[in-house]
């Protein structure tokens, strides 16, 4: 699966490395564990699939690492190069990381689905050891001695125990480069209790850079010679400019002239969506400009898309008879049977990204090369879509990747660089491309509205014997295919296809919606709605079972068992990943435990709600504690949240993931929505699509690790899922009224 | 022709007057420390000291600034990190990092004005600073930390 190759003076190298470095190549063969929840936009070529993971040693003793995954708070430019750092034995202090352009030497970049460790874990390990033993080898080939008499001891140096000769990493960089490349066999890996960096917290590497202002940032991207442009996008997707008036928008400061962006060939996927841009020598006079164009659109067919109407659309479509996703026994024979039925609908809205760096761009078009430089987390995406948009070849374009101010999903899709690309070639100058917060807001992928109903036959002890559901969303597919109606295997397999309950029969199915906007992941994808109407079913169960919902949770995930997963992508990925209900019952009790449940009375305005959710392979609980007035206005003073993640590679890092989930969490409950009228957006900053701020956000949440040693798992999205219903839980217990649509601000409560 | 101080480095502009603070210092001076995130004063990610009290420049035009002493994150970086800056090191605040120039700037205009502030007061001055990654946590833990090596 993985391979290792010395790549020491190779060309395409040059500028990164010195020509005195040692450099290694760990590459991994295509393989399908990121088809287990991973939603491939059909355009990726799984067979170019070959991740590489470069280290390097520079003479004085710099161990460099390629960053070549995205940095946007995931923290990935600190855990990937510890992992090498450690098999290595090197001295972190003395470790460079540097960001990989986009470039098929490294695969498919795209930094989504939470698999960045998951992924790299193992071929990170094994180019750090293979280093290390080339290190040695070329240490006993000098001095003389046998190889196993010496060792990488205590940092960055081989040492010779018995005659206690050192030499320095650096100093047998030209050596080791000229030792053939060991195979796996021979490799030593360390041992768990022998990790250095492994496991340990440690602080971002970018932390000082990120504190002083440093420009790290798409948005901060500045070329000479730049203009900058803003672009006014037709209201409703797939609209068209039928007659513009420039004159007043031309008279503004600063403002050079505007161009007619082309519309979109359906499917969109990833092209522009059109419309009229204004190029000026400043941001703030193209948006002034812009506010001064007199446009008059064709809206298209989707004008007839109104949220309102939508949502009872999408409601009856669950209440009717879908596709089959998936079934265990026999639940209608059940229903069948005259027993007590529960059932219970629920419904989310559309969200928004919101990453705190609206998307932006700068593009370069020299002939027939382009130069990008863009906050992405997809790059070879970026070269695609801009080779196609100027009809030229991938390798005929290149990408800087810059940090990341936030991308939740938003920034895998490369429309806004390939905007930049198609305005560069039009002026023949760089064009920096900046979208306002009310076009990242109107003219997003947004992630899905979606309906769900659930139907459940209970025993007399309230324990469901038969469970049916069914959901309804546009799905992400009809980004890439305009007649996509149903969700994809990856969506279903995103907390629907099954559940981790002991129930004897059970059916998951799907029913078909049509996309009027472009629908795109967002941070956790469709585990959201599911998440929040499965646990939201469960809490409803335990109270219609007069039982506490701690305890009826823990008896409804049942004994430890393997759930068997329709979906697994690949055989690997199900044996190296069996859906195991004891590592989620286990998280449930450690969050229970920690928050004390059940010691403070719920009611009166207080409560404390569960929820549990495996995603992305990792399995987590969560207990939201708070606190409701009679005005329905709630603050949120503690959040208990266990993970189990398999092996981390960075504790501090995952409790940030945790930690910032359940703050994303508050903002999707707490006010959440993005509606439509006439097909165009109704919301456009964040006075009206309002996220969670210091003073509403959760006091304090507290994050428990499962010390764990199988196979690393993601961490960035799976704190999200279960926030929400746990969150709608707690406020149950606190009032009594059950939210069955989000957000909250729809529900009375603020 | 408006002057004032970016910096302690005095400035003039003679441009369009309604250009707001936000794009000169990052257009025209090329401080892109100070972020675009809204436009509206709505999110913080913009925020500079006008005579060392936090203000949104996204929303403060530039025919405004005459005599003005304006800071950034660069020009307290410059003076070597501040106690507010070592403080976010030391808890390991940041995740993607881009609001926290805001975040910090509005965290030092506090505590110039209160050296030791209660969680209230850390609430109601840093509520106008939006973090999406979710840091307001470890934020009232940093203000905290810097409280003390202020003391």
């Amino acid at each position: 699966m993985i391979s290792i190759e010395n790549v020491t003076r190779r060309n395409f190298l040059k500028g990164m490395f010195s020509a005195s470095a040692f450099v290694l190549c760990a590459r991994m063969v295509p393989r399908s564990l990121r088809a287990a929840t991973m939603i491939a936009p059909p355009s990726i070529d799984a067979t170019a699939f070959h991740p590489g993971v470069y280290v390097g040693i520079e003479p004085d003793g710099t161990v460099l690492i390629v960053a070549h995954r995205t940095e946007m708070g995931n923290g990935v430019r600190t855990s990937l190069p510890r992992i090498v750092a450690d098999e290595l034995d090197a001295d972190w202090s003395r470790v460079t990381v540097v960001q990989g352009d986009g470039d098929e030497k490294y695969g498919s970049q795209d930094t989504d689905g939470s698999h960045s460790v998951r992924e790299f874990f193992e071929p990170l390990r094994e180019a750090g050891a293979t280093a290390r033993l080339m290190l040695v080898r070329a240490a006993a080939q000098q001095w003389g001695v046998p190889e196993a008499q010496c060792m990488a001891d205590p940092v960055h140096t081989v040492t010779h125990k018995s005659s206690n000769r050192k030499l320095g990493y650096g100093e047998l960089a030209a050596l080791a480069a000229k030792q053939p490349v060991p195979k796996k066999e021979e490799l030593k890996f360390k041992s768990p209790d022998q990790w250095r960096y492994i496991g340990k917290p440690a602080p971002g590497y970018d932390v000082k850079d990120v504190c002083s202002g440093k420009p790290l940032f798409g948005m901060d991207v500045r070329v000479d010679g730049m203009l900058y442009a803003a672009i006014a996008h037709p209201p409703v997707l797939g609209g068209k400019v039928k007659s513009v008036d420039d004159s007043a928008t031309l008279k503004v400061m600063g403002v050079k002239k505007t161009i007619a962006i082309d519309p979109f060939k359906p499917p969109h996927a990833f092209q522009p969506l059109g419309g009229v841009a204004v190029i000026a020598d400043n941001t703030w006079s193209a948006f002034k400009g812009r506010k001064q164009l007199k446009i008059d659109w064709d809206n298209g067919g989707n004008s007839s898309y109104n949220s309102a109407d939508y949502k009872k659309q999408l409601q009856q479509t669950a209440r009717q008879p879908g596709k089959a996703v998936h079934a265990v026994g026999d639940p209608d024979s059940e229903f069948a049977k005259g027993g007590k039925i529960i059932e219970a609908e629920y419904f989310a809205p559309h969200l928004a990204h919101a990453s705190m760096e609206p998307p932006t761009a700068v593009a370069d078009v020299q002939g027939d090369k382009v130069t990008v430089w863009s906050p992405t987390q997809n790059p070879v995406g970026v070269r695609e879509e801009v080779a196609k948009a100027l009809g030229l070849k991938k390798e005929d374009v290149t990408c800087h990747v810059t940090f990341l101010g936030g991308g939740f999903g938003r920034k895998s899709k490369p429309d806004y660089a390939v905007e930049a690309a198609v305005l560069s070639s039009k002026t023949g100058k760089p064009v920096k491309v900046v979208w306002s917060r009310e076009d990242d807001i109107k003219f997003d992928y947004f992630h899905s509205v979606a309906a769900m109903y659930i139907k459940a036959a209970v025993d007399g002890s309230g324990k469901p014997t038969a469970w049916m559901q069914r959901s309804v969303f546009p799905p992400i597919s009809s980004t890439f295919d305009k007649d996509a109606v149903y969700g994809s295997a990856g969506e279903m397999s995103l907390g629907w296809d099954v559940i981790p309950f002991d129930v004897p029969h059970f059916r998951s199915e799907n029913g078909q919606a049509v996309a009027h906007v472009r629908i795109g992941w967002l941070r956790s994808v469709a585990n959201i709605y599911h998440a929040f109407a499965v646990q939201s079913f469960a809490n409803e169960l335990a109270h219609a079972a007069n039982r506490d919902p701690y305890d009826y949770l823990l008896a409804l995930i049942g004994s430890g068992r393997i759930v068997e997963v329709p979906q697994p992508g690949s055989p690997e990925v199900a044996k190296r990943y069996p859906y195991d209900t004891a590592r989620l019952r286990h998280v449930a009790e450690l969050a229970g435990t920690k928050a004390n449940w059940g010691k403070k009375k719920n009611g009166n305005g207080y409560g404390m709600g569960i929820a549990v959710h495996r995603s992305f392979l990792t399995y987590v609980a969560t207990v939201v504690e708070v606190e409701v007035d009679n005005q329905g206005a709630f603050r949120i003073p503690n959040v208990y949240t266990a993970v189990d993640a398999g092996i981390v590679a960075n504790p501090e890092m995952v409790r940030s993931q945790f930690e910032g989930a359940a703050v994303f969490g508050t903002s999707i409950a707490r006010t959440g929505e993005i509606t439509a009228t006439g097909g165009a957006i109704d919301q456009s900053n964040f006075n009206d699509y309002p996220v969670a701020r210091m003073n509403d956000a959760p006091v304090h949440v507290d994050v428990q690790i499962v010390a764990s040693s199988a196979p690393p798992a993601g961490v960035g999205e799976p704190g999200v899922p279960p926030f929400v219903p746990a969150l709608c839980n707690a406020i149950y217990a606190a009032t009594g009224k059950r939210v069955r649509e989000l957000p909250l601000s729809r529900n009375g409560f603020s | 022709m408006v002057q004032f101080k970016v910096n302690g480095q005095s400035q003039s502009f003679d441009g369009d007057p309604e250009m707001p603070l936000l794009w000169y210092l990052r257009d025209i001076l090329g401080l892109t420390g100070t972020k675009f995130g809204c436009g509206m004063a709505l999110c913080g990610a913009c925020t500079v000291l006008q005579n060392g009290k936090a203000i949104r420049s996204c929303s403060k035009p530039m025919n405004s600034v005459g005599g003005l002493e304006i800071t950034t994150i660069e020009g307290v970086t410059a003076k070597g990190p501040h106690a507010v800056q070592k403080a976010w090191e030391e808890v390991n605040v940041p995740q993607c990092g881009y609001c926290q120039p805001g975040q910090i700037m509005q965290a030092v205009s506090l505590l110039s004005s209160k050296p030791h502030p209660s969680d209230a007061d850390i609430d109601d001055e840093m509520a106008g600073n939006i973090c999406r990654c979710g840091t307001y946590q470890r934020i009232r833990a940093a203000i905290k930390e810097a409280a003390k090596e202020t003391a």
